[in-house]
């Protein structure tokens, strides 16, 4: 194509206008490294906390106390019935255990810490006072690359950002140029509107390369996230997703007239999928009869697809669903957007 | 080329509660340059962009080089350059790079380097548009207006707002679009930028024309051609209407806001006839200016406003 295409210099106008936005380029690049460096910090894999546990003072807790001090899992201390209590109101303990007879546990059933200390520490005091275990075992420890936190979460940031720079960069940057009236201005040019609108898509595709080649490097060398699957497969992933979005930021930016409306709609339909669809935690935590919905968002299919890709090395035809998701976002939106889209 | 460069007869556009154009008349003849003159809220704006395809009038008819909107668009936006009132081009491109990027749009024109020559905006070629200064951003948005060599130049206030150094700048531009051949249809509420580029003007209050003719014929259809404008000192009223009438050569007079304005042919005759009678009355006064008259005396003797509020 001639380099005085106007293809080519639409595109290169937004391709030019992205990165000479300081902003962006915070947080298209720097934003994402940042968040999953706080949150590697924060959720970084370590030996579980000892558990809490408090010893009503009365006739044999000493006793008690000193049976349970070797035990590795649990950190224990003696204490007057009404501290106990409050303590453990306050959860600041998560068990207290009455000596006598019987042994009395007492807890909030409600807490897995809870549920955890009364097992280990009924444990404890069982083999304290003589239990013997009827079989051998041994115990095999495994921290595998894959498994981590970090690695679950590396994919999600990406889905994200894909979300954020698709709907930013098309949505944003449409109604801007309406506010500006450069909109108005383009029309009144012989301008093909289709140039236009597919010059949009061609810078995404542009970016999209850059984002996912940095965000995914910089997990690999900062983190050793693993990279299980194939490129292709992964880029295929990306670029459905990176083209949902762009037609989802269209949509948007079809007709809003002023850029705190193009905003707060962004924010109505970001919102939703930054929760729903297992970025920061996995979506299989909300009930089963928001599942079906939440399967069909396009964040959703995007982390599911890049997650199998990179960590289970999945390969295109066991991701029919979630591109089909995707693709039909992309076909739905951008046929509504062409349909409705404001140019003056 | 003769005839005709645009044609439009009976235009409406309504919104909600005004009726922004109301039965417009226009005109313009290939090669001259034809000004739209009117206070805010006049029509103009609405005007040129129903003449430029970017509105659609409610009634009425528009024919551009013998052309029409809806069936010949694309052939019709080849062949105008467009300066829209309040277009804010891309801040994070330079001059370059945007009229390159207008220069893609259109099938023949001049060299990105040629029109940035014309508007001798050479020199800011890499200079990013968030950059420039408020005249050259106007001479940048004249830049892509001009890119593709049109037959027509719609031009909507392409000086308000700027200092004097920078409209001269611009006039230049315009100037020299028209000497070449161009046809130009610019609005403005400058008499003397009308008066200095317009071969032909329309004045345009409440969406309709209510004058028309080059700018001599329209001064001239004052009757008379000079303005002597006085003050008097506090608390002494000027002489009635009638008796300034009766002065030789007086043709008009008209009391705003302390001063008294009268129009007269000519000022050799009438102006010690003036200073006379109001020394007869033992009247002093405070100031005393004339001038040739202009398009704004036009204006005020056809609606009694001036066409800006200064
Ligand atoms: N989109 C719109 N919606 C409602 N009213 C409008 C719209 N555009 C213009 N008008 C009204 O139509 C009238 C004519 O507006 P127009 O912009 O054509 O005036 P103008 O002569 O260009 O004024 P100015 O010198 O201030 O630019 C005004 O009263 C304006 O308020
Ligand atoms: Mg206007």
């Amino acid at each position: 194509m001639r380099a005085h295409h106007p293809l080519v210099q639409l595109t290169l106008a937004r391709f030019r206008e992205f990165f000479r936005q300081p902003e962006t380029v915070f947080w298209v690049f720097a934003f994402p490294i940042l968040l999953a460096v706080a949150l590697g910090i924060a959720f970084r894999n370590r030996p579980p906390d000892r558990v809490r546990v408090a010893i009503q003072a009365g006739a044999g807790a000493d006793s008690l106390a000193a049976r349970l001090a070797g035990a590795q899992a649990l950190r224990v201390e003696v204490l007057d019935s009404a501290i106990a209590a409050a303590r453990l109101r306050t959860g600041r303990v998560a068990l207290v255990i009455v000596p006598g007879e019987p042994v009395v546990y007492r807890f909030d059933s409600t807490r897995t810490e809870s549920h955890v200390a009364r097992l280990v520490a009924d444990d404890e005091v069982q083999r304290a006072y003589g239990r013997r275990d009827p079989r051998a075992v041994r115990e095999e420890k495994i921290t595998e690359k894959g498994a981590r936190y970090i690695d679950f979460l590396l994919p999600g940031l990406l889905g994200m950002n894909l979300m954020g720079t698709g709907l930013w960069g098309v949505g944003f940057a449409v109604v801007n140029m309406r506010v500006r009236k450069l909109l108005k201005r383009l029309v009144a040019s012989p301008m093909r509107h289709s140039h236009f609108l597919v010059s949009f898509a061609l810078a995404r595709l542009a970016t999209v390369a850059l984002e996912v080649t940095f965000l995914i490097g910089a997990g690999m060398l900062i983190f050793g996230v693993p990279f299980r699957g194939s490129v292709v497969a992964f880029a295929v992933v990306a670029l459905a997703g990176a083209l949902a979005f762009s037609g989802l930021g269209l949509l948007i930016a079809s007709r809003t007239q002023t850029e705190e409306g193009v905003n707060g709609l962004m924010n109505l339909v970001m919102m939703p999928m930054w929760i729903l669809s297992g970025t920061f935690f996995s979506a299989a935590n909300f009930p089963d009869v928001m599942q079906p919905f939440i399967k069909v968002l396009p964040l959703t299919a995007l982390n599911d697809a890049l997650r199998a890709v990179m960590l289970d090395g999945t390969g295109l035809a066991a991701l029919a669903f979630p591109l089909v998701v995707l693709v039909a976002w992309m076909v739905a939106t951008f046929t509504v957007a062409l349909k409705i889209f404001r140019w003056l | 080329m003769g005839g005709s460069a645009i044609i439009c007869r009976g235009l409406v556009k309504r919104y909600k509660d005004v009726v922004a154009v109301a039965g417009l008349d226009l005109e313009v003849r290939s090669g001259e340059c034809f000004g739209l003159l009117g206070p805010n809220g006049a029509g103009k704006t609405t005007t040129v962009e129903i003449l430029e395809g970017l509105i659609a009038p409610d009634e009425g008819e528009v024919e551009v080089l013998g052309m029409r909107w809806a069936s010949d668009d694309h052939a019709i936006r080849e062949r105008i350059g467009v300066q829209l009132q309040e277009t804010k081009l891309a801040d994070k491109l330079t001059v370059e790079e945007i009229v390159t990027l207008f220069r893609s749009f259109y099938r023949r024109g001049h060299a990105v380097d040629e029109v940035l020559d014309i508007v001798q905006l050479g020199e800011k070629r890499k200079t990013w548009v968030s950059r420039l200064s408020g005249g050259q951003r106007q001479r940048l948005a004249i830049a892509c207006a001009l890119v593709s060599d049109p037959d027509i130049l719609f031009l909507d206030e392409p000086t308000t707002g700027l200092d004097p150094q920078s409209r001269r700048q611009l006039w230049d531009v315009v100037a020299a679009f028209r000497a070449r051949g161009g046809t130009i249809l610019l609005t403005t509420h400058y008499m003397d930028e009308a008066e200095r580029l317009c071969d032909r003007v329309a004045v345009v209050d409440h969406g309709k024309t209510i004058a028309f003719g080059t700018p001599k014929e329209l001064i001239a259809s004052l009757g008379a051609e000079h303005v002597i404008e006085f003050a008097l000192q506090e608390g002494q009223a000027p002489p009635e209407d009638a008796a300034l009438l009766a002065l030789p050569g007086v043709h008009e007079v008209r009391a705003n806001a302390g001063r008294t304005t009268l129009t007269v042919e000519e000022l050799h005759r009438s102006l010690p006839a003036v200073i006379a009678e109001l020394e007869r009355r033992g009247l002093g006064m405070t100031e005393l200016s004339t001038h040739h008259a202009t398009l704004e005396d036009l204006f005020l003797h056809l609606t009694g406003r001036h066409l800006r509020d200064e």
